[in-house]
């Protein structure tokens, strides 16, 4: 369609209204050449260096003018004749000729006459129209931008637009548009008022409630979601799920707000790096944790790991940027000015992060733990001011406690694993082991240590936290909790595969948990009668499998380290050579999904020959915070040391106790959220280029920087993902607003401005209407990046409010309405179908926010799970009814009744949905089980406000769907419905009680003076109605 | 689709003239050709008018893909290692470890040779082992390649990759790829069936998607329990007069609407509820086996017709193709033997072997064999090693097995090698690109040109790679 566009305007007529003239036009590069240049001729003669042929560049003027290997020009300007570019496309040698036959791409004659003129009149270039900054043109005072932009063009056509649409159907594109289902008949009719005596005060004002909806917020989240692949599970073969919708919250809110767009950018690639970080602002950078994430037994984690930041690159490029970064993972873009190297230079400002998890409290909750903190400092302050000599105390106590620690050495595992082979240790710089990837329920680690094992007495145990887990962890469970059932060593002499246990003794730990039964929520289809305990460290040795050592501090306390120390019962002194195996099994997991886990995620084993090694009742925290020298400390540090101090300091007991006494308090959090934190210190990871954007081929290390054919990055400061953050949000980016505006505009239109809203870069053509683009980004940005302003903008145009009406006249000349010659009509996006549904059936539920809700499925979807989500409960109570925004998305089980309206199922990225009308559809709005309730509960209001006959009912019942009155030939027909369905019920051929209602749409009294029959014969009408193309379109 | 026929010119005038009427992605089902004019021109209509139509004639124009998820053992089934099982036992060379990568096992792991015997069959000889007894029957019909190769080792990456030539989700399907090429012949089924048996795929739903495709050249699953297509029976109460006196009313009313608004979009709109309709009788026809008689259930080994087994869906696959569905995917996720191995693959193997091999017969006396591309496989290999003891093999991707029946493909013969263990291909390596290249070349398709611009890339099956393997074409 394109080019069939571009043929009718530009090569056909090339004329352009200049002042109100017409003139011929000099060649106009960006609209005429690079298009054929860029189909043609880039692929092997563009900015990758790598597949160039003939070492010839086409995309740069110098080049092409000095030519490749050959010698010769490709391009004299001035004159085509001796230019190779205009000889080679022409030739009809096979080998000669341009583009070589095999690509089977040639160039038209039209093309080339273009190709010549262009060449005649100079062979100019220009920069790619996108790389421009976008300017806004002149707009006449008192006409409305978009009109004046989108009227010249008709003008110079000689086309006129449409009419305004009428007020009820104008009210009800508002109300699509703004909050995402359509008005009730009482709105339609206040409207309509209001529009007689101010048609335009009338649209504004309303515009101006609908904004201040809290729908307006889920209507407009919705596209970013999109874009945003946001999900409520992880993907890939275990598609466990995850919760995120912390974030999708976020995202509803933001639009209520109207958070400035640029802000918007900002908070949710960097909002944790931002000052003060709050907690919204690190549910924000939930957005970059979006990508799936892979958890099958036998994965590498790193290469899944890539995989996400392949996807987090992808989804930027899509959604903030306009370009597909993605297509220089592997080599330098073969279109668009990123070289390979700069695309892992962006990459390098998201690498250096964990993959956090954190909590999200709610607002009362955030206000007790505040409370919380602020009595427990308060109390610290007032024990410091009770002694004042606390410092040397602490010194004093800190010295006691050194002097008794043993001296411990790591031990670098040479070997790590699991028995089941599920499970992938890492071991880290530092010695310590990282478990990531598939969480077992049941299992086990080992780590087999080649060590020097001359008088060793005993082995520590530490369990640290790390950024990469469950709220640091150290464990991996749903609370980043752990529970050791049993430490085992064995021993295997030097050139023997046989290996004898070690007697362990003397168990001790800086902290245990009293000995009590597992909980409930731990319950296992193994231990039916929950037969496991936890508790003291001497689980830890016990030999015992019910039993395990466990250190959980409760809510709030419970995500720092701990330690356990064991001794051998004869010290050992074995030969070099040999084997040292220490095995941690985990027997006290839950077994409903990987989250019911109990492993460490990070633990280090170390040993020591000193006597009676033992570990004190010290928070492990602090011992760790004593082996820095005082000036290194962090303030936590320095707060754990103070902490483990006045545990143990008599004086103290009654603020203990009262300290103690808060975190009793502590609340738990409902939910949670994955996101992104900074890497410091010895974690930072440095970025290295991936050869054919292999994760395990990496070759030099690339600082982070963005593409240079892009606005400069801000030269002082930190390169981190903050500053990229900024860069993107930045007025002087050429992309980022005109993207903003373009998903906007695409969103009302059902087509974009640039119609490959993803992909700004060379491969798009110039879009007919970009003053129109540019004038709205410029006054985008100038308006704070508001959304609000900008599809207020939108909305209160004449092109907006226009009739949708296509005449014959209008569709042979332009089918896709891309003059905008009239109003937008297309089929409704897959939530506002369901939506809409819904709430003309009076069953929408209003509630904003939460978490998702599992909508009906047939079991054999439920069947077709590699993993059957035994989660999946439906809710019975008006939640069933919740917006569609709210539909539990499962990635491998994409949900039927929006999958088959089009709607993406968040693996990757979607800028733009597809729009089909398949049979599947039908039969989904059809035959549905929400569907078919929303007829029955329709069917109950029209007969409970529809009036009392059937043709007033019919009226109120079109009212409702279309927004506005029957047609009497309409009526007919749905009394001839009604009436041959009521016989039928009267005969028995039909059961009233089967089809008007379900055990969830039983009213509990009729409607006055209805019986089931008529319930039932209005249930098929509304079953009828609800499937209207007028239902189910914005028009 | 006649594209290369008629003059370009009339083409484009005629398509202009029709694209009006059906906007940007108009009705379909995979192009369910109920009116085959309205489906191309759906088609026709996106983006880009795209290839619309072979390249050149091919070879096969329907294909059936018996998925057999979970990654089938090559060592037990189809490529005989009498030297693996001499070294049972024994440690694997340390040469043949270097850079070797398996998912679970230590790759030092000790060699378990197959408890499974070989013997030759046919005219052709080719070895199969006594698992498969009715698939050895049909050797001289097989093409049978031992030289597969794959990149990925994990069950979901390695299945995406198989079925839409990229580890990444989001890809089209090889079925929507062939859809997209060639359109559906069927009147009132869709295009792209996909039937499952066992348990759901590692790759899920992804496996049959359509991609950045329009949504209609997506696989739909065909469902053993409850209704067969989603949402297909009627709300309780409605019968069939209830619901053809709705539609009626619904398309009158629609039809008003089109007069008064103009828009073209209601036409496709109430086609597809007709369509929608005719499928409420199609499917249900489809999946009603009584009717067939009791020496084809037997053929294929079918006891009970309402029982979801593989070899119910087998011969609903020959069912789908007779109905003028262009593609039909059978996915059967079993095989996944890390352990065990000796008891389950014997399992599998007698609940798919009759039914896949009586397929291919079935399809031959029905003379649909010569225009069907047949193809039978998983994801990867497995480990000539042991994993667990002394019964099971952990995922292989350096080598393992597919064979293919059919349109345009030699009979009774073996492409490729593999060493003495089974662990490297030593001859005619067949990477997962090469195949799907010729799968498309058997099509009638230049894999290098079957292309769709998406994000201003033209992508196709193949990425950037992929050869015809010509060594299997007849």
């Amino acid at each position: 369609m394109n080019a069939f566009r571009v043929s009718v305007l530009f090569i056909a007529v090339p004329l352009r209204l200049v002042a109100g003239t017409t003139v011929p036009l000099k060649v106009d590069f960006n609209r005429e050449v690079r298009p054929i240049l860029s189909e043609h001729c880039f692929q092997c003669h563009g900015s990758d260096e790598n597949g160039r042929k003939g070492r010839l560049r086409l995309d740069l003027r110098e080049a092409a003018l000095k030519g490749g290997e050959s010698g010769e020009a490709a391009i004299h300007p001035g004159k085509p004749e001796s230019s190779a570019i205009v000889a080679r496309v022409l030739s009809s040698h096979a080998d000669e000729v341009m583009p070589p036959p095999r690509e089977k791409k040639p160039v038209s004659l039209a093309q080339v006459e273009i190709l010549k003129r262009w060449i005649a009149e100079g062979a100019d270039y220009a920069k790619h129209w996108a790389f421009e900054e976008p300017r806004k043109g002149a707009v006449k005072a008192g006409e409305h931008p978009v009109d004046a932009f989108v009227r010249e063009k008709l003008q110079a056509m000689n086309r006129n637009p449409s009419p305004r649409a009428e007020a009820a159907p104008l009210c009800r594109r508002l109300h699509l548009d703004l909050v995402g289902f359509p008005p009730s008949p009482a709105e339609v009719r206040e409207f309509e008022q209001a529009a007689v005596a101010d048609a335009d005060g009338a649209v504004r004002s309303l515009i101006g409630k609908l904004m201040k909806s809290p729908h307006f917020g889920e209507k407009w989240a919705r596209h970013w979601l999109d874009v945003a692949r946001y999900s409520d599970s992880n993907g890939y073969e275990k598609d466990l799920p995850r919760e995120q919708w912390a974030w999708r919250d976020w995202v509803i809110n933001a639009f209520n707000r109207d958070m400035p767009y640029d802000q918007f950018l900002i908070e949710q690639l960097a909002g944790d790096l931002l000052p003060g970080a709050t907690q919204d602002q690190i549910v924000a950078t939930g957005f970059l944790r979006n990508s799936m994430v892979n958890e099958e037994g036998a994965i590498v984690p790193e290469q899944f790991r890539m995989d996400e930041m392949f996807d987090r690159m992808d989804c930027i490029g899509k959604a903030a940027l306009g370009l597909s970064l993605q297509c220089a993972q592997c080599h330098t873009h073969k279109f668009d000015p990123i070289t390979h190297d700069e695309y892992f230079g962006v990459f390098a400002f998201f690498n250096n992060a964990y993959e956090a998890q954190s909590w999200v409290f709610t607002e009362e909750q955030r206000k007790v733990v505040d409370r919380i903190l602020g009595t427990v400092a308060a109390a610290e302050t007032s024990l410091k001011k009770q002694r004042p000599q606390w410092a040397q105390e602490l010194a004093a106590w800190e010295a006691s406690v050194k002097a008794k620690e043993a001296d411990w050495t790591p031990l670098k595992a040479t070997e790590l694993g699991s028995t089941s082979g599920l499970n992938h240790p890492t071991l880290d710089s530092d010695l310590s082991i990282l478990t990531q990837g598939h969480p077992s329920t049941r299992g086990d680690i080992y780590a087999v240590f080649e060590a020097d094992l001359k008088g060793v007495t005993g082995l520590r145990l530490e369990a640290l936290t790390h950024g990469d887990l469950p709220f640091n962890g150290p464990g991996r469970s749903r609370y980043g909790t752990w529970a050791v059932t049993e430490l085992v060593v064995s021993v295997e002499a030097p050139g023997s595969d046989k290996s004898e246990p070690v007697k362990l003794i003397k168990p001790t730990a800086d902290f245990s948990e009293p000995d009590g039964r597992l909980e409930e929520e731990w319950k296992a289809d193994f231990d039916k009668e929950q037969k496991r305990t936890r508790g003291p460290v001497a689980y830890l040795i016990d030999g015992d499998d019910q039993t395990a050592w466990r250190a959980d501090r409760g809510p709030g306390l419970r995500n720092q380290e701990s330690v356990a120390v064991v001794q051998f019962e004869k010290p050992l002194d074995l030969p070099s050579g040999t084997k040292l195996k220490v095995l941690l099994r985990y027997l006290h997991g839950g077994s409903g999904n990987g989250r019911d886990n109990t492993m460490l995620g990070r633990c280090r084993i170390s040993t020591t020959t000193d006597a009676d090694p033992k570990a004190q009742p010290v928070d492990f925290a602090a011992l760790r915070a004593m082996q820095l020298a005082p000036g290194e400390r962090t303030p936590e540090q320095q707060q754990a040391l103070f902490t483990a101090w006045r545990k143990t300091a008599p004086e103290a007991k009654a603020i203990n106790e009262q300290i103690a006494a808060q975190w009793m308090q502590f609340p738990s959090a409902p939910t949670s959220v994955l996101h992104l934190a900074e890497r410091t210190g010895e974690q930072i990871r440095p970025t290295k280029l991936l050869d054919r954007g292999a994760w395990d081929r990496p070759k030099q290390v690339i600082e982070p920087h963005t593409p240079a054919a892009l606005h400069p990055l801000e030269a002082s400061g930190k390169k981190d993902r903050l500053a990229f953050a900024r860069w993107l949000a930045d007025e002087r980016s050429a992309l980022t607003a005109r993207v903003a505006v373009n998903r906007v505009w695409q969103a009302v239109f059902g087509s974009g401005i640039v119609e490959t809203s993803e992909d700004f870069g060379t491969r798009a053509s110039v879009p007919e209407h970009l003053d129109l683009l540019d004038w709205l980004a410029v006054d985008f940005m100038e308006h704070g990046w508001s959304h609000k302003h900008l599809i207020t903008t939108v909305l209160t145009s004449a092109t907006y409010q226009q009739s949708s009406k296509a005449t014959p006249e209008l569709l042979e000349r332009d089918p896709r309405n891309w003059t905008l010659a009239r109003g937008p009509r297309f089929r409704l996006e897959a939530e506002v179908v369901r939506d809409s549904a819904l709430s003309v059936a009076g069953l929408l539920h209003q509630k904003i926010g939460g978490p998702s809700i599992f909508p009906p499925v047939p079991q054999s979807m439920l069947d077709y799970n590699y993993f059957r989500p035994t989660y999946w409960e439906v809710p019975t109570g008006p939640e069933r009814y919740r917006r569609a925004l709210y539909v539990f998305r499962k990635r491998s089980m994409p949900d039927p009744v929006m999958s088959s309206f089009d709607a993406p199922n968040g693996d990757f990225a979607c800028a733009r949905r597809p729009r089909s009308n398949t049979p599947l559809s039908a039969l989904t709005s059809l035959n549905e089980t929400v569907f078919v309730e929303a007829a029955q509960a329709l069917a109950q209001r029209i007969l409970r406000e529809g009036g009392l006959d059937d043709a007033s009912r019919a009226d109120y019942a079109y009212r409702l769907c279309t927004a506005r009155g029957i047609q009497p030939g309409e009526l007919q027909t749905v009394l001839k419905l009604l009436e041959g369905n009521r016989v039928r019920l009267r005969q028995g051929e039909l059961k009233a009680g089967l089809i008007a209602f379900s055990s969830l749409t039983k009213p509990e009294e009729l409607p006055a003076d209805a019986t089931p029959n008529d319930l039932a014969a209005w249930t098929l009408v509304s079953r009828v109605l609800l499937n209207l193309d007028e239902t189910m379109t914005k028009s | 689709m006649s594209m290369n026929s008629s003059d370009p010119m009339t083409e484009r005038a005629v398509a202009l003239k029709r694209r009006w009427f059906l906007r940007e992605c108009g009705i379909g089902l995979g192009g369910i050709a109920a009116n085959a004019l309205l489906t191309r021109e759906a088609a026709a209509a996106t983006r880009d008018p795209g290839p619309a139509g072979p390249h050149f004639p091919g070879k096969a124009k329907r294909v059936i893909y018996m998925f057999n998820a979970g990654a089938p053992s090559h060592l037990e089934l189809f490529d005989p290692k009498p030297e693996l099982t001499k070294r049972n036992g024994q440690l694997p060379p340390p040469e043949l470890l270097k850079g070797y990568r398996a998912a679970f096992i230590k790759p030092n792991s000790a060699l378990l040779g197959s408890k499974y015997k070989f013997s030759r069959h046919g005219k052709s000889g080719i070895e199969f082992s006594e698992l498969l007894p009715h698939t050895a029957g049909l050797a001289d019909d097989l093409c049978l390649i031992r030289s597969m190769q794959t990149d990925a080792v994990n069950h979901a990456p390695a299945q995406i990759f198989m079925n839409t030539g990229s580890q990444q989700f989001g890809r089209p399907s090889f079925g929507a790829w062939t859809l997209y090429g060639l359109g559906s012949e069927g009147e009132d089924l869709p295009g792209y069936v996909v039937l499952t048996s066992a348990k759901g795929t590692s790759g899920g739903a992804s496996n049959y998607g359509c991609g950045f495709l329009p949504t209609s050249y997506g696989g739909v699953p065909f469902r053993s329990g409850g209704d067969p297509v989603l949402y297909l029976s009627n709300p309780k109460g409605i019968d069939a007069r209830a619901q053809r006196s709705s539609l009626d009313a619904l398309t009158q009313l629609n039809q008003s609407a089109l007069g008064t608004a103009g828009d073209p979009e209601i036409a496709a709109r109430i086609a597809s509820y007709e369509m929608a309709y005719r499928l409420q009788t199609s499917a249900p026809e489809l999946m009603d086996l009584s009717k067939e008689p009791q020496s084809v259930l037997d053929l294929y080994g079918i006891k009970d017709v309402k029982e979801a087994t593989y070899a119910r869906n087998c011969l609903l696959a020959r069912r789908l193709i007779e109905r003028g569905v262009r593609f039909v995917q059978l996915f059967h996720e079993a095989w996944d033997q890390h352990g065990n191995l000796t008891k389950e693959i014997k399992k599998n193997c007698e609940t798919t072997d009759q039914a896949s091999a009586a397929l291919v017969k079935d399809l031959k006396q029905r003379g649909l064999l010569e225009d069907t591309l047949v193809i039978w496989g998983g994801e990867f290999g497995r480990t000539p090693m042991v994993q667990g003891g002394n019964d099971g093999r952990d995922h292989h991707n350096r080598c393992f097995s597919y064979w293919l029946a059919g349109a345009g493909l030699k009979k009774g013969h073996v492409h490729g090698e593999t060493d003495e263990l089974g662990f490297n291909v030593v001859r005619d390596p067949v990477p997962v690109h090469d195949l799907n290249a010729t799968f498309l070349h058997l099509l009638g398709f230049d894999h290098e040109k079957l292309t769709y611009r998406f994000q201003g890339r033209d992508f196709r099956l193949t990425d950037v790679h992929g050869h015809v393997v010509k060594g299997i074409l007849a």
